[in-house]
Order: structure tokens, then C-alpha cells, then sequence
């Protein structure tokens, strides 16, 4: 923990996002400086197709090297690594990805769920998960899990976000550490990379 | 916090030993199994036999070998589709059927068949190239349940109506209904597509090759492995290829990283079909 934020020391963030997730990720993203050293791991639902473009849309929009991420390979610190569509994405206990395709969880495939319930199991008390914007109630449980195991969790304000339903079903199971707009979500994830360097 | 000397949770623990007893009593291998899908599945399980901890439902299924079948479906993943990934069967089709021809006989593995979906997929796809007829297949699973759905071909119309489409754009020649007759909502598939289809019990983990092959095709299962026993996979595949022979995988599945990653070569990268080099 440190002293003057009260913010704890963290080795991944993971991020849920759902309907107007696309627009409410750049925001965040986008002023991210080159060189930002925390891995990122975001689950967006999206319409499941066979090659997704967002790993490019991104790359294009973000300082940080950006990457679809691969079954059986190690998460990489300073990388924003994306799900691929249809499958669901894990973390292993010894910090690489797994992919599977279990049955859809909220109608999705990624599910955020997954990202997160695995993720808290790898990283304990060193995750930070963010959910955000979204028209359905994943992520609720996976976050509640990330708090469980010692993890900071942060939740889009539902006032702020394109689709209020998801971050709301998070708040109706869970009282995360932090309720922020885009804007101070972003700032908070400046701050986590700046204590753990 | 629930945490035990060493600093390993008590559910871990439990979770080690439950796929131990399940090594030992029933000789089913999922020690090399990816641990977060395991995990899910077994936290699944709990609440499916209404068990409170994973100590319980370890002495559930060593006293009672039915008990024991029950899990194993909840650890197996039965999620499949015919022509899944439809460019992928039409790569099969334009890449690889032009040089499966020039072989008088041909013997295809599909590993972790699971329902089936695979097999008929690959039939229809054969007996259109006309093919089928000099060919055996060898359809394994570790799931004894799985394989008798699969032996029987009848499947949900419901699904058979999104398989259309998908044999559709895979490049399918005829209409799908000349496969199979519809009755009471479900498709019976055509007996004639398994003549030369042997079902059989086969396990990546622990079983050993036994047959040599001008093709296999394994996807969606290597996923399910951690590198270790995706090696092992790769290891039965390599030494059961004929030389040149096809390695068709998932579509985010790859030799590339495993320890026979110079071993195979991309023929259609992208489609996932390599060839033994």
C-alpha cells in the first residue's frame, strides 16, 4: 500500500467492457504514455466474428504494443492484449494465457467473468479490475471475486457510462474500491504504474 | 484470509488432489490440463452435486464409479459444430484434398471427437471429393458418453439449421438435408458417412499411437492442455504422420511455440493446416 494514495502496489490490470466499450477504452487508453509498464488485459464483447480488427484499431490509437492474446503464452509486462472473439480467455497460475470455448456466460464469448475470476486467482492481491460501460450483468461476479482474493476493483460511474446496466449490476453485488468517470479511471491507472515502478 | 502454512489456498489443494484420485482410481489423466478451466469446471461440478467443498465431491466420485461418469461430463467439454471455422474446411477442400487424392488408401485421425461434429463434417467433406470410400477414419475421445452420441449422428435441428450455413460457405456441394432425415425435431445423420469411421477410447494424455495417418485433425482440444501435454499431443501427431503428412488445429491453435515447432510447416497458415516437414 502506499502511503500517500492509498493505493496498492499492482502487477496487471484487467479490464471488462461491453456496449460503448470501444469509445470509453480509447479515452482511457489513448493517454497512456509509450513505455507504460503494467500488463493490460481487456475483454470487450463484441460481435463474435472470425478475425476481430481491434488489436489494429487500437494499435493505432495507443503507445502501448498491442497484441491479440495467445493460448499458452506468458503475459508480457507493458502490453494491452485483447480477447480474442469467440473464445473465452484465462490467466494461468503461472501468468500465461489459456483459451477455451465453454459455453458462453451473459451471451458472451469472451465473458469478462472468466478474465477476471481467473485473473484474480493468478494475481491475488496484485490486479487492479476495471468494468465498465456495458448492456448486460458480466463482470459483476468476476469483480466481486478480484475483491475477494485482495484486489483493487474500480467500476465506471454508472451516471457517466453510454450503458449504465453493467457497471450497475456490478455496484448491486460489490462495493468496489473506487466509482470513477473515464477521466479518473484513467488518471488512476497513471497512478498504479507510477507506484509500481 | 484461507490460507494454510505454505501459503497454498486450501481450495488448490483440494483441487490437486481431487484430479490425483481421479488419476489413480480411473486412470483419466487431467493433471496437465489448463488449471483455470479445470477449476471452473470443478467449481461447476460442486454446485451440480451439491457439494460444499471439493474434499466432498473427491469422496463422492472415488466410492461411486457412476458418480465418477457424471463429473467426468462436466469436465469434458462437449461444445462443438459442423464445418466450425467454414474457410477452414474450404482450405481443407482446394489445399489439401488435391494432394489427399494422390494417395490410394488414406487413413484420417480425429482426436477429441467429442460428439462428433468433426467426423460427419470431414465424411460429407470426403464423400463430396469423392474420397470417402478409400478412406478410414479413427475417431477418439476420452469420453465414453461422447463417443456413443457420436456414433449415433443425431443432432439437434435446432443447431443443424446454423450447420448449414456454415457447410454452405465451407464450400459444400449439394444441399445439407441429402445427409440427414429430419424427424421430432433432431437430424439423423446417414449411417453410410461412418462406415469406415472406428470410434474408439483414446487418450492424448496417456495413450500411445496406433496407427500411422496421412491426416489428423484436433481442434479446440490442445486449448484445454498446458505446454507440457500440448507436447506430448504434438509428439503422437508427429510420429503417427505419414511423411508430409496434414496437421489440421483450432483456430488459435499453433506447433509453432511447442517443442515440435520446426517440425511442422504452415501450409495454410491462416486455416491452421500444416504439414509434417
Amino acid at each position: 500500500m502506499n502511503s500517500a494514495t492509498g493505493l496498492p502496489s499492482v502487477e496487471a490490470i484487467v479490464i471488462g467492457a461491453s456496449a460503448g466499450g470501444v469509445e470509453a477504452l480509447l479515452s482511457i487508453l489513448g493517454p497512456l504514455r509509450a513505455g507504460f509498464v503494467l500488463p493490460i488485459i481487456v475483454v470487450l464483447h463484441l460481435p463474435e466474428q472470425r478475425r476481430s480488427h481491434l488489436a489494429e484499431v487500437f494499435a493505432r490509437r495507443v503507445s502501448l504494443p498491442v497484441q491479440e492474446a495467445s493460448d499458452k503464452t506468458p503475459v508480457v509486462s507493458g502490453t494491452l492484449y485483447f480477447a480474442s472473439p469467440g473464445y473465452h480467455l484465462s490467466v494461468e497460475q503461472d501468468r500465461s494465457f489459456s483459451l477455451s470455448l465453454e459455453d458462453r456466460v451473459h451471451h458472451s464469448r469472451p465473458a469478462i467473468d472468466y478474465l477476471f475470476e481467473s485473473a484474480a486467482d493468478a494475481y491475488g492481491p496484485s490486479l487492479a479490475a476495471v468494468l465498465l460501460t456495458g448492456a448486460n450483468r458480466d463482470g459483476a461476479n468476476g469483480l466481486a471475486q478480484v475483491k475477494q482474493r485482495g484486489g483493487l476493483t474500480i467500476v465506471q460511474d454508472p451516471q457517466e457510462a453510454q450503458v449504465a446496466t453493467m457497471p450497475q449490476a456490478a455496484l448491486d453485488i460489490h462495493q468496489p474500491d473506487h466509482i470513477l468517470p473515464i477521466r479518473g479511471i484513467g488518471r488512476l491507472l497513471v497512478e498504479l504504474e507510477r507506484i509500481a515502478c | 484470509m484461507e490460507r494454510n502454512y505454505s501459503g497454498e489456498r486450501i481450495s488448490e489443494i483440494e483441487l490437486r488432489l481431487l484430479i490425483e484420485a481421479i488419476y489413480l482410481k480411473y486412470s483419466y489423466d487431467f493433471r496437465d490440463y489448463s488449471g483455470a478451466s479445470i477449476k471452473r469446471r470443478v467449481s461447476h461440478a460442486l454446485s451440480q452435486f451439491e457439494c460444499n467443498t471439493i474434499s466432498a465431491l473427491q469422496e463422492k466420485v472415488l466410492h461411486d464409479p457412476m458418480a465418477f461418469m457424471q463429473l467426468l461430463q462436466l469436465l469434458t467439454i462437449p461444445v462443438s459444430e459442423m464445418f466450425r471455422d467454414p474457410s477452414h474446411f474450404l482450405a481443407i477442400r482446394q489445399e489439401v484434398v488435391p494432394l489427399l487424392k494422390t494417395y490410394p488408401s488414406i487413413k484420417i485421425w480425429i482426436a477429441g471427437c467429442s460428439t462428433g461434429e468433426e467426423v460427419y463434417s470431414m465424411a460429407i467433406l470426403l464423400r463430396e471429393e469423392g474420397l470417402l470410400e478409400r478412406t478410414i477414419i479413427y475417431a477418439t475421445d476420452i469420453n465414453p458418453r461422447s463417443l456413443d452420441k457420436a456414433k449415433q449422428g443425431i443432432f439437434s435441428m435446432e443447431n443443424v439449421r446454423a450447420y448449414t450455413s456454415n457447410y454452405q460457405q465451407a464450400g459444400g456441394k449439394r444441399s445439407f438435408a441429402d445427409y440427414y432425415t429430419a424427424a421430432y425435431g433432431y437430424a439423423i445423420f446417414d449411417k453410410s458417412l461412418c462406415e469406415n469411421v472406428t470410434f474408439a477410447d483414446h487418450s492424448l494424455a496417456t495413450d500411445s499411437v496406433f496407427s500411422e495417418t496421412q491426416l489428423i485433425s484436433c481442434r479446440n482440444v490442445l486449448i484445454y492442455f498446458n505446454k507440457k501435454l500440448q507436447d506430448r499431443a504434438f509428439g503422437l501427431f508427429h510420429e503417427s504422420l505419414c511423411h508430409r503428412g496434414f496437421l489440421v488445429l483450432g483456430s488459435k491453435e499453433t506447433p509453432d511455440f511447442s517443442a515440435f515447432g520446426n517440425q511442422f510447416e504452415p501450409l495454410v497458415k491462416q486455416e491452421r493446416i500444416y504439414r509434417k516437414s
